[in-house]
């Protein structure tokens, strides 16, 4: 089974990185950009076929490192 | 009085953690590699900074489940003094025995020179040779030392004197909430800071301003165990 996990930061935490690739987007002229968010994109495979199985794992897996909770939020997909 | 320096894969600020313990209060101390299981020997535990891990995935994040840190835990939890520098700060959040978390700097920066520090507890185990208020000078090197935490975790940080220094002068470097450089837990025993006292110790490295967080840590030491107790 294959987990796609997407780590961002929460929204109200000032994301720098953010903020800066905006502004590289308004000099080159997407004007129309509002904001951006830059996140973590992480693949994983699992050895299993059990989907709620895996979705309680995977769940465990952000709460305890793959996000800290305090400053980023997490969502992810199953698939297979 | 007994030190131990943690070390990490990556870190790179042990050895200046070791020297500055020998050199300013001439305690004993150890390196004290990740994989050991016991610090009960210990009486200060010393998490400096570098790259833990190589930072990957967050800073710290990987270095908190390390195997000596549910040690580093159970040494805060008993009351020990406890101290994070720069990535240990870093780790020592990410570990939960403090509050918040550290950022990228706000102009994505890797930053490195002097910063005037107001020390805003000098009731502290780190800071009881200083006085409240006192601006001193003490390095900063990090890219990720914007601290943030949520308004109700910085009311409490406020209420119960957990801020312990702020950068001074409206310098502020990185981005940090409230200008926060250092909090300790609401016992005091735990205190983590981005700037690196330990690499000034010597007016030859441009400021001696983070000797007295050495001398503090002996101090309260002894006031624990007794004045009469001289090593």
């Amino acid at each position: 089974m294959k987990a796609t996990v997407y780590v961002t930061i929460k929204q109200n935490v000032l994301d720098p990185q953010g903020t800066a690739v905006q502004g590289a987007l308004h000099s080159m002229g997407f004007a129309e950009v509002d904001k951006v968010r830059i996140g973590k994109y992480l693949e994983l495979t699992l050895d299993t076929d059990d989907r709620a199985e895996a979705e309680q794992r995977v769940r465990a897996m952000c709460e305890k490192l793959l996000a800290n909770t305090v400053v980023e939020d997490y969502s992810f997909e199953l698939e297979g | 009085m007994k030190f131990a320096v943690i070390v990490f894969p990556g870190s790179n600020c042990d050895i200046d953690c070791f020297k500055a313990v020998e050199e300013t209060i001439g305690q004993s101390v150890d390196y004290v590699w990740h994989t050991a299981t016991d610090l009960s020997g210990y009486d200060a535990i010393l998490v400096p900074g570098g790259f833990s891990y190589g930072d990957y995935l967050r800073c710290g994040a990987i270095a908190r489940f390390a195997p000596v840190m549910s040690e580093v835990v159970k040494a805060a939890e008993a009351g020990k003094f406890v101290l994070g520098i720069c990535n240990g700060f870093q780790i020592l959040t990410e570990a939960g025995l403090l509050p918040g978390a550290l950022l990228r700097n706000r102009d994505l920066k890797f930053l490195c020179h002097q910063s005037p520090l107001e020390v805003v507890n000098a009731a502290t185990p780190f800071t009881n040779q200083y006085t409240q208020g006192e601006v001193i000078s003490i390095p900063i090197a990090h890219g990720e030392g914007n601290y943030y935490c949520d308004d109700e975790t910085l009311e409490r940080l406020k209420a119960n004197n957990q801020i312990v220094f702020r950068y001074a002068n409206d310098e502020n470097p990185n981005g940090s909430l409230h200008d926060i450089a250092g909090i300790c837990n609401e016992r005091g025993n735990v205190v983590g800071m981005m700037p690196h006292p330990e690499r000034a110790v010597d007016q030859l490295l441009g400021s001696e301003d983070g000797k007295r967080m050495f001398t503090s840590i002996l101090n309260a030491w002894r006031e624990q165990h007794g004045a009469a107790v001289n090593s």
